[in-house]
């Protein structure tokens, strides 16, 4: 029966094609290594070796800032083949899930960025999916250019994860001088929550928008910086290592202060994105915004001049404190190409690499002995900051909370954001950090 | 014997199909039943049972107490503005209307556009901003003196979500009004006729001949934008983005699994939805099967 054949053929086929598809559902980008292994064949005699490095930089100043980096890259390893995995999606939301899904499959790429700290300590270390870097930290002196204060909140157990490539910072109260002065308010003088809070009622009662706010993930950001300011720094710490009580009278204080100053907010904020939010200072609806130091990147695609069409300073309250946040790149346990990463991750901690990155980027550099000549009035101003303030971490950008914690905080802060009731939210972050957190 | 070769080969035809089903659908919905099952937190899979675990943990989850309720207000204002609305507007070209091909393609036409580009449409136009910066609707209504209808859209408290099943209404309703024009011009003409002959007014004919008969046609209509409702994501994430006063579960199980490692209970979510959808759905399904049986 010559039929029955052509079945069984039929159906092999159709099982190769159901694997076929299959092997289709992983969305790894496994067509370079197809273009290497065929090399060898025409050029047998150089055999380039190759660098994977994934990130969520595709566009803007930090693509350009990315290719600056991989020039000089390329430059000092001609024989390395620099591969870019990057993947679309502002602050890596669609990057983070291809990421996982690779590391799932045991295809992790040679180096990823990931938001330096609890982001990469809690989710990749302790999944054991990265190397400390020790070694690379003392061998290139990295110790001594980069803050003290900065080297345990990127620690854990004594071990460093990962290369902060940029620094921003996010304590930042973001003003319009105009809108200011018209009120007969000196910025200066704005040195506590109570002073700043004086400010707010007297902007309020002249009609303008006092605080400027936006989506979900800007009231995370002006919650932390509330936190940091009514706790200071050395409680604010203890919040995220376990020795300051979620349920603290201190806290409480906190909370309140931020319940109060969401009073002032614009009634649409929910709607707004951070953009949107920063952009009421400089179109004088909005007197303030607390906004991370890439809004200042923004102010100058607007075309304002600083100082003139904006001010900055740090949240009241926060002074000599740098709240940052840092983009860094890890080296993969069983990293495919190890020597190469390493060779990456040395451009990303160079003083070279740095300086080509961040004025790009507008952000200032994580070694303290940038050359500040490359960089504008505001991030000349921050990087003096870096090199002196006491550095503590961002809980919004996942510096100091893992990403279990983060989104549990997050939820609370949601339910509190519509509802006011500061005593359930409080009870809210006691049980996170209980679930996700140090707290026992 | 030939019967039996056709057969053979009818089956061996639809088996890729057959396959690629049994992998992508039922396998992951098994797969995805474990995961519910299990205690996995954090980046690599751990498959330690925990029985019910997860689900007990959203029963008493304040965020997918309010998914829910979301949810529902989300679904009947959806369910009940689109089967509405597409009815009237299938009466109404039912009438013999001049151009009535021309309207028939500008109701159906919100269809083909993808849920992103109305929410973000939609978003423009809700701008619930107060004072100067007033725009979209809230700027035409004030402009026009209808300052009473000036007002904050899905930012409003507890129902905001409603304002978002708007253009959820706008994109569906054109295929409601297509389903009812087929069912209307499905119902031969001599019921009507007989109707008046027996002294039945318009209204009389609407309500005990058309609206009967149109009964399946609502069914299906309900199914449909049922399931669609209670899935939805797209949508609102291109309206108001991911904030927590209008969740709804996809982005619960969006948010996490991928922004906080939580897969186990990501998967419950994931679950619950199918269970949600199927409820709604599996009964449908055999009164249709069971319909063409007897047909």
């Amino acid at each position: 029966m010559p039929s029955k054949k052509v079945l069984w053929i039929v159906l092999a086929a159709t099982l190769i094609l159901s694997m076929v598809l299959t092997a289709c559902t992983t969305p790894t980008t496994t067509v370079p290594t197809e273009v290497v292994t065929e090399a060898p064949t025409e050029a047998p005699v150089v055999e380039k070796q190759q660098v994977e490095v994934f990130s969520w930089w595709t566009g803007g100043g930090e693509a350009a800032g990315l290719d600056a980096m991989i020039k000089i890259f390329a430059a000092q390893n001609p024989d390395i083949e620099f591969l870019n995995a990057a993947v679309a999606g502002g602050a890596g939301t669609n990057a983070r899930a291809v990421l996982a899904t690779r590391l799932q499959a045991g295809d992790p790429p040679d180096s990823w960025q990931a938001h330096a700290g609890q982001e990469i300590i809690g989710t990749y270390v302790k999944a054991d999916q990265i190397e400390p870097l020790n070694f690379l930290y003392e061998e290139k002196g990295w110790l001594e250019v980069m803050p003290e204060t900065l080297i345990p909140l990127i620690s854990e157990n004594g071990n460093i994860y990962s290369v902060p490539v940029n620094i921003h910072r996010a304590n930042v109260l973001w003003y319009n001088p105009a809108v200011l002065a018209a009120n007969n308010i000196d910025p200066t003088t704005l040195t506590s929550m109570e002073a700043w809070i004086a400010a707010l009622d007297t902007l309020k009662a002249a009609g303008v928008i006092p605080l400027a706010l936006g989506e979900q993930w800007t009231q995370m950001h002006l919650m932390e910086t509330v936190l940091l300011s009514t706790l200071g720094a050395e409680k604010y710490n203890g919040l995220w290592s376990g020795t300051t009580d979620w349920a603290s009278p201190e806290v409480t204080t906190a909370l309140g202060n931020f319940a109060k100053l969401l009073e002032y907010v614009n009634s649409d904020y929910s709607t707004l994105t951070w953009q949107d939010a920063s952009q009421l200072v400089v179109s004088g609806d909005a007197a303030f915004n607390v906004m991370g130091d890439w809004a200042e990147g923004y102010f100058k695609e607007l075309k304002v001049e600083p100082k003139t069409g904006f001010g900055w300073m740090p949240v009241p309250g926060t002074q000599g404190t740098f709240q940052f946040l840092s983009d860094s790149f890890t080296l993969a346990k069983g990293a495919p190409n190890r020597d190469a990463a390493i060779a990456w991750l040395s451009i990303c901690g160079s003083k070279e690499g740095q300086d080509a990155f961040n004025p790009v980027k507008g952000s200032i550099p994580a070694r303290t002995d940038g050359d500040v000549t490359l960089y504008d009035e505001y991030l000349q101003s921050a990087m003096v900051d870096w090199s002196k303030d006491i550095v503590v971490g961002s809980l919004a950008h996942g510096v100091v909370a893992n990403d279990s914690w983060k989104t549990e905080i997050n939820n609370a802060l949601g339910i509190f954001v519509a509802d006011k009731a500061v005593e359930g939210f409080q009870t809210a972050l006691v049980a996170a950090c209980k679930s996700s957190g140090p707290c026992k | 014997m030939h019967n039996r070769r056709d057969k053979w080969l009818s089956f061996l035809l639809v088996s890729p199909s057959i396959i690629a089903v049994a992998i992508f659908v039922y396998g992951f919905i098994g797969w995805t039943i474990r995961v519910s099952l299990s205690g996995w937190k954090g980046l690599m899979p751990d498959y330690t049972f925990v029985g019910l675990k997860n689900y007990a943990t959203l029963l008493n989850d304040p965020r997918f107490q309010i998914d829910i309720r979301n949810t529902l207000i989300f679904t009947a204002v959806f369910l009940v503005g689109a089967v509405l609305l597409g009815l009237a507007l299938a009466i109404m070209l039912d009438q013999g209307l001049k151009g009535e091909a021309f309207f028939r393609g500008i109701f159906l036409f919100p269809m083909a556009i993808s849920y992103i580009v109305t929410g973000v449409v939609w978003r423009w136009l809700m701008n619930p901003a107060m004072g100067s910066r007033l725009s979209g609707f809230n700027l035409l209504f004030k402009s026009l003196g209808l300052d009473f209808l000036v007002n904050t859209w899905h930012t409003t408290p507890y129902w905001g979500i409603a304002f978002l099943a708007i253009p959820a209404i706008w994109q569906l309703s054109g295929y409601t009004m297509a389903m009812y024009l087929a069912g209307l011009r499905a119902i031969p003409d001599q019921l009507r006729e007989a109707a008046r002959v027996d002294g039945a007014s318009e209204w009389q004919i609407m309500r005990y001949i058309i609206l009967p008969l149109l009964t399946p046609v609502t069914l299906s209509a309900v199914i449909i934008i049922g399931h669609m409702s209670l899935k939805v994501f797209d949508l609102i994430v291109a309206v108001a983005g991911k904030q927590l006063p209008l969740d709804v579960p996809a982005i619960y199980m969006w948010q996490a699994t991928f922004d906080g490692n939580f897969y186990g209970l990501g998967a419950a979510i994931g679950v619950f939805l199918l269970i949600s959808v199927a409820i709604l759905i599996i009964p449908y399904i055999r009164f249709t099967l069971r319909s063409e049986e007897n047909s």
